[in-house]
């Protein structure tokens, strides 16, 4: 129900009505979105939609900080030794 | 999809686990919030990666499973009037009331139909001006600006055949009234991410600080799930109890402003009852004065409903964290996403169905099964 899923603002304009709205692209789908809470927001940048309308722009740089912290903990975790039965002490049959 | 794919990434998944290996000294009891958390762990199978010592207790936050069941009763018996559109979130259409079901009372001729979004419901109001247009707003504090916009451009464009019937939950009160309980097992949280991209999480602050709990607010994607999961096993093991941000690509601590500003326009803070769980004080939204020509509870004359849930259901302390569904003897027997006895079953995002559809129920017959094969008789 809270489901929230990101697009790609293309285009901006406003409705008859006057309401702020934004074609949006999630992954190849273009739905119209309401853009009045994110008023801030320009073509090409994304948005975290739900129920049709846009609640925050997806913060790209800290998306690139936080997944690259990931990353290096990943090749950190490459440099160490997987498991102990890979170990030089278990192919010894040392496991005390 | 950009911002979906790359966070389930299975070799970073398997990264994180091992970290979370590395953490854990001791066994931690900690709850997922959020019905989409549920649906993403159970369907990725994340709690099965986590270390014995990490046990994942499924929270209270599917709006579609907590509707109380005398609201869905008020939204059939204004379902059922002539002369009314009927328009409601998709996952409404198969709830149970008491004597049906909005998909039934469909194919009896009502006139029910499902909208993406509130505010379509404004372009079928002025398409329809002899009929009365009502929209079922369910949902938690994400959902609560979209509800309150329908309602501000109703008031605006003078669209005077449209109202909304009010079901708005709040997530802060449900989590303290968990903690509250004498029976509670939750040491730490994983927040709802999409109520704080709204809301912000200041107001965890307290909560964590008054309970002594971490409160990390987390995203849906299996990595954001095993990150934030890490990030609280981190606080307990420290002895620390914050509230954290692990999901920052969205979520500012003071929210959308511009939202909540709306939303604290068209509504105000009322008590709720939850289905399973009872009545919680401030604990969800209804309609501000100045809004009651669009609330159909005022509206509609719907007398007081009263109901009764079936005794067998422990849905209530599946949504407190205390039990799991495989401890109801009724899961996946008589009691199925099909024929649901109760909360957690009603809903794609609620903990029954989701261990349903994942085959859970399936895995512990066997267990149950083999059990009983290897068990020695007693004399």
């Amino acid at each position: 129900m809270c489901l929230a899923i990101p697009g790609k603002v293309l285009e901006i304009q406003h409705d008859p009505q006057g309401v702020r709205m934004g074609k949006t692209n999630f992954g190849g789908v273009v739905k119209q979105v309401c853009l009045e809470y994110t008023p801030d927001v320009q073509c090409g940048d994304y948005v975290l939609v739900h129920v049709g309308f846009a609640l925050s722009k997806v913060d790209e740089e800290e998306a690139e900080r936080t997944y690259k912290a990931l990353e290096e903990m990943k090749q950190l975790g490459e440099l160490e030794t997987p498991d102990l039965n890979s170990s030089p002490f278990a192919a010894n049959g040392d496991s005390s | 999809m950009k911002f979906l794919d790359e966070y389930r990434d299975q070799k970073l998944a398997e990264k994180l686990v091992q970290e979370i290996q590395r953490t854990v000294t001791r066994p931690w009891v900690l709850m997922e919030v959020c019905g989409g958390q549920t649906h993403s762990i159970v369907k990725y199978g994340l709690d099965r990666l986590l270390p014995n010592e990490v046990e994942l207790v499924h929270g209270p936050g599917c709006p579609v499973c907590v509707t109380s069941l005398e609201m869905i009763d008020k939204a059939l018996a204004i379902a059922a009037q002539p002369g009314v559109i009927f328009c409601s979130f998709g996952d409404m259409l198969r709830v149970p009331g008491s004597h049906a079901d909005l998909l039934i009372l469909k194919s009896q001729g009502a006139d029910v139909r499902v909208v993406y979004s509130p505010i379509d419901c404004l372009k079928i109001a002025r398409t329809n001006p002899e009929k009365k247009i009502v929209f079922f707003a369910i949902g938690f504090e994400t959902t609560s600006p979209a509800n309150a916009m329908s309602v501000w451009q109703a008031k605006r464009q003078d669209i005077k055949n449209f109202s909304i019937l009010v079901s708005h939950v709040l997530v802060p009160p449900s989590i303290a009234s968990i903690l509250q309980s004498p029976l509670n097992r939750v040491q730490a949280f994983l927040g709802p991410g999409h109520v704080c991209t709204v809301m912000g999480y200041r107001e965890y602050e307290p909560i964590a600080a008054r309970f002594h709990v971490p409160i990390v607010i987390t995203g849906f994607e299996p990595l954001d799930l095993l990150e934030g999961t890490l990030m609280a096993l981190r606080q307990l093991e420290q002895g620390r109890a914050e509230v954290e941000n692990q999901y920052s690509r969205v979520v500012k601590r003071e929210g959308n402003r511009a939202a909540v500003d709306l939303v604290n326009k068209v509504f105000e803070v009322c008590d709720r009852k939850w289905r399973g769980v009872g009545s919680i004080p401030k604990s969800g939204y209804k309609l501000r004065w100045e809004f009651r020509e669009h609330d159909a509870e005022r509206l509609f004359d719907v007398k007081e409903i009263d109901t009764k849930e079936p005794e067998t259901c422990i849905s209530g302390l599946v949504l407190k964290g205390i039990r799991k569904p495989h401890d109801c003897p009724a899961f996946g027997k008589q009691c199925t996403p099909e024929h649901p006895l109760g909360a957690t079953m009603v809903s794609a995002e609620g903990a029954c169905a989701a261990y349903y559809t994942y085959g859970r129920h399936l895995q512990s017959q066997q267990r149950q099964t083999a059990s009983c094969e290897t068990e020695p008789v007693s004399p």
